[in-house]
């Protein structure tokens, strides 16, 4: 057993390495920058590469260079470093390359502050870059799940020639836990469209450019029956007390946590509530939402931003059930008690 | 009829070029361009140096988007600008590949500016050519950052002027300036003895490359007959007597000679020895504790530790839950995080427990440690009744306000002074904590201290600073 006491942001380096990452590309930003300087520490240790880029851009272009090489590599940054690596997971998603991006979000917009948020919801989870595609979101919210989902994002990548985007809040980043890291490591398998520098991927080509109008309809609708079949085949879910529930609370990442806490609480006080937490914001549960909406009467969307979460769960329910919402903003965090409080005056219980 | 076959395509290039539209027979470039030119250098160069399997070429946005329906290599495309990033991507992820990037004036000099100038200074083992020929050529002949003064495009109809648009980018001279790059050259295709030298030096560049000696740039004075309105005859000598005054040719840096020869990290792939060096080794779990013999009060505690930066707060959070882990417990600790660990105050959250962990945070908590006055006041509040406060009487010179709580005064400051060092103040309260809760076995925490401490002379004086915890609760209490 390897238990360790580490930030999220530790765990998701050494996941990284053990998941057989090759190379590293960061640039420091608050509240992901253990992320970029664990790796300086340990991606060298065991003979990979770390570069500190110039910028968000060139780390996400240098990434897109890598993995065009066939390598398995990453970045992390924080929503403002996101909203610049837009262009390049554009062209990353357009050019079917796989790769890992972390976001640890933090307070917007602008510049906005180093708290928690959840506020790149939107900009991650509906490709916040130009052109139709999607990446595959995962919603890590313990040390733990920092650890394991980066592993898994690796392999999701790999097997569906997408970004994935491990996305969580600053807290989740920032806060220690014990992890039980895996005592197993991947090896590269080599990619037959990669670039390996010899005759048999010579003729390979790596480009999002499709000049013929049909030629870009057919690779667009390529993407969206591969999207479509992530929405049937990657579903992951964790559900808690659903299965009587009344009241549903839908919350990722650290809202997902106080919400449990809330939702403890209030089953102590015999309300049937329940928790169900996408632990994939895309492809996004909407079979278990409706699967829960067979008793529940009511949703509840937690998150530390303005309802955008809530967007989807709306969509899913497709006016079915009443959706509320209960969020706080600016690097402040909803209380247990005060999601308790929330969840009676919907209930008026 | 029998002949000897003098100039041939070179194997480098596509005999047709199946990836383009139409005539495979020639390029899309338009008559007169000096792309086609410097496309035959390059792959004249690979072909000689033998080393086409291994070579990517990074296309860029321009003219040149559509390298790879010439070259046949490795071909990757990146975003306008990019290149240089994306060419860092694939030669540190592959080592020993021949990575060219190749870019023209707007994608170089103007949008991808930090990307080149970085990938320069690291001194990536990379070729840059540089195709500059004053314009924007793909886009239909707006004004690039190399445009000449006067010189009239479609964004600068009156002609470039200074006053509202700059000068011309000298990029070789600017490259000049950095100590990493080992070779950087400007030449010109104007005439037949300057496309000799051009053609020397994208040879040297790459020779270097594959010495792995450092990064090589080429600068190439290029012609655009159709976006500068000349016929292809005069647009050399519009390279001759509009450029050239501007752009002076020449090699501006060459430290081929003492470069050094750069090696390949080595990966290491064996578990046993990825599992060491990320300190993955076997940690000890010490059996569950004897839970029994704490009071219910003090079991599964959400504690809040705050007080000034430098009182130990965080690290007395970090070490309590590192104990909690070694006993098999469940354990989250949550900083405030930021400014605070520059100075100010500090708090921390810490969650023990023998179940799963919901919210990390501790909005209401059994127990509240407050290190200074300011503390005190903001922190007790969230003290569930019953609740043990621990307050560090040396700075707290006013009561509690709750009188539904335990209270626990200990003079850590003075403690910590007596003990050899006001760094220990946290040890002091973690010691009378530990005394008044047993929440934590002391061999445990002498365990976790010696994994953090590698000092013996630290770890005895933090020993004695809990002990002085310790005894305080035992006489005083």
């Amino acid at each position: 057993m390897a238990k360790e006491l580490v930030k999220g942001n530790v765990a998701i380096v050494k996941g990284a390495i053990l998941a057989g990452c090759e190379v590293y590309f960061g640039y420091p930003i608050t509240p992901a920058s253990e992320i970029a300087e664990y790796a300086s520490l340990y991606f060298p240790k065991v003979g990979r590469t770390f570069i500190q880029a110039e910028s968000e851009v060139a780390a996400i272009n240098m990434v897109y260079g890598a993995a065009g090489a066939g390598a398995r590599c990453m970045t992390a940054s924080s929503g403002p470093g996101l909203s610049l690596k837009q262009e390049g997971i554009s062209y990353c998603a357009g050019a079917e390359l796989p790769c890992v991006i972390a976001d640890i979000m933090r307070g917007g917009p602008g510049l906005g502050n180093i708290g928690p948020e959840q506020s790149d919801y939107n900009q991650i989870v509906k490709g916040g870059g130009h052109g139709n595609y999607r990446v595959i979101v995962l919603a890590p919210n313990s040390g733990q799940e920092m650890c394991d989902l980066t592993i898994k994002a690796f392999d999701l990548a790999d097997k569906w020639r997408i970004p994935v985007v491990v996305l969580t809040d600053g807290y989740t980043g920032q806060m220690m836990e014990q992890v039980d890291f895996p005592q197993n490591t991947a090896i590269p398998v080599r990619k037959p469209w990669g670039l390996y520098a010899d005759a048999e991927s010579r003729s390979n080509l790596i480009t999002s450019i499709f000049l013929s109008h049909a030629d870009l309809e057919k690779h667009n609708i390529h993407l969206q029956k591969k999207y479509t079949r992530i929405e049937t085949e990657e579903v992951m879910v964790e559900k808690l007390y659903c299965d009587d529930a009344e009241l549903v609370i839908v919350a990722y990442g650290i809202s997902s946590r106080i919400s449990r806490t809330a939702v403890e609480m209030a089953r102590s006080q015999n309300l049937k509530i329940g928790l169900l937490r996408p632990l994939t914001l895309f492809p996004f549960p909407k079979n278990d939402i409706l699967e829960a909406a067979k008793t529940a009467k009511v949703f509840l969307s937690v998150e530390c931003s303005n309802g955008q979460l809530i967007d989807d769960i709306r969509l899913t329910l497709m006016g079915k059930r009443p959706v509320e919402l209960y969020n706080r903003m600016g690097g402040e965090v909803p209380t247990s008690e005060e999601i308790l409080g929330a969840i009676k005056r919907i209930l008026k219980a | 009829m029998e002949y000897e076959v003098l100039l041939k395509k070179p194997t480098v290039f596509y005999d047709k070029y199946p990836r383009k539209d139409g005539n495979k027979n020639v390029t899309h470039y338009c008559p007169g361009c000096g792309h086609g030119v410097v496309h035959k250098y390059i792959a004249e160069a690979l072909e000689k140096l033998g080393v086409q399997d291994r070579t990517i070429i990074v296309s860029p946005v321009g003219c040149s988007v559509f390298a790879y329906y010439y070259f046949d290599t490795g071909n990757i495309q990146a975003a306008h600008g990019r290149a240089p990033a994306v060419a860092t991507g694939v030669k540190r992820a592959r080592p020993e590949s021949i990575v060219i990037s190749y870019q023209g004036d707007g994608d170089l000099a103007a949008i991808g500016t930090a990307e080149i100038v970085h990938a320069a200074n690291r001194g990536e083992n990379i070729t840059v050519f540089f195709v500059n020929n004053a314009i924007y050529g793909m886009t239909g002949g707006q004004m690039a950052p190399t445009t000449l003064e006067g010189q009239k495009t479609s964004t600068s109809p009156t002609g470039r002027n200074p006053l509202n648009e700059g000068y011309p980018i000298c990029v070789s001279e600017l490259l000049s300036t950095l100590k990493a790059p080992i070779y950087i050259e400007r030449v010109s295709l104007h005439d037949a003895k300057n496309r000799v030298k051009a053609r020397k030096a994208i040879y040297k560049a790459l020779k270097c490359q594959t010495e792995r000696k450092g990064f090589t740039f080429v600068e190439i004075l290029a012609q655009c007959p159709t976006n500068w309105k000349v016929t292809p005859d005069d647009s050399l000598g519009w390279i001759r007597d509009k450029m050239l005054p501007v752009f002076e040719l020449g090699v501006k840096v060459d430290r081929t000679e003492e470069a050094q020869t750069s090696s390949y990290p080595k990966s290491i792939w064996d578990t046993a020895s990825i599992l060491k060096q990320l300190d993955l080794e076997n940690v000890e779990i010490k059996a569950r504790a004897d839970r029994s013999r704490l009071l219910p009060a003090h079991r599964n505690p959400r504690i809040k530790i705050a007080g000034f930066g430098g009182q130990g707060v965080l690290t007395l959070g970090i070490l309590l839950a590192g104990c909690g882990m070694l006993e098999d417990y469940n354990v989250a600790w949550l900083p405030s995080y930021g400014p605070e660990m520059r100075g100010g105050t500090a708090h921390c959250h810490i969650s023990i427990n023998d179940a799963p962990i919901g919210s990390p945070l501790v909005s209401s908590s059994t127990v509240c440690i407050a290190m200074n006055k300011p503390s005190q006041v903001k922190f007790e509040k969230e003290l569930i009744p019953g609740g043990l406060l621990i307050r560090n009487s040396s700075m707290i010179d006013i009561p509690s306000s709750r009188s539904d709580i335990e209270i626990l005064s200990v003079p850590a400051t003075e403690l910590a002074t007596q003990a050899g060092s006001l760094k220990v103040q946290n040890m002091v309260i973690l010691g009378a904590y530990l005394e008044r809760t047993k929440l934590i076995d002391m061999k445990t925490v002498m365990m976790a201290l010696q994994s953090m401490l590698k000092k013996a002379s630290l770890l005895e004086l933090n020993q004695k600073a809990i002990d002085a915890g310790r005894n305080y609760v035992r006489s005083n209490t």
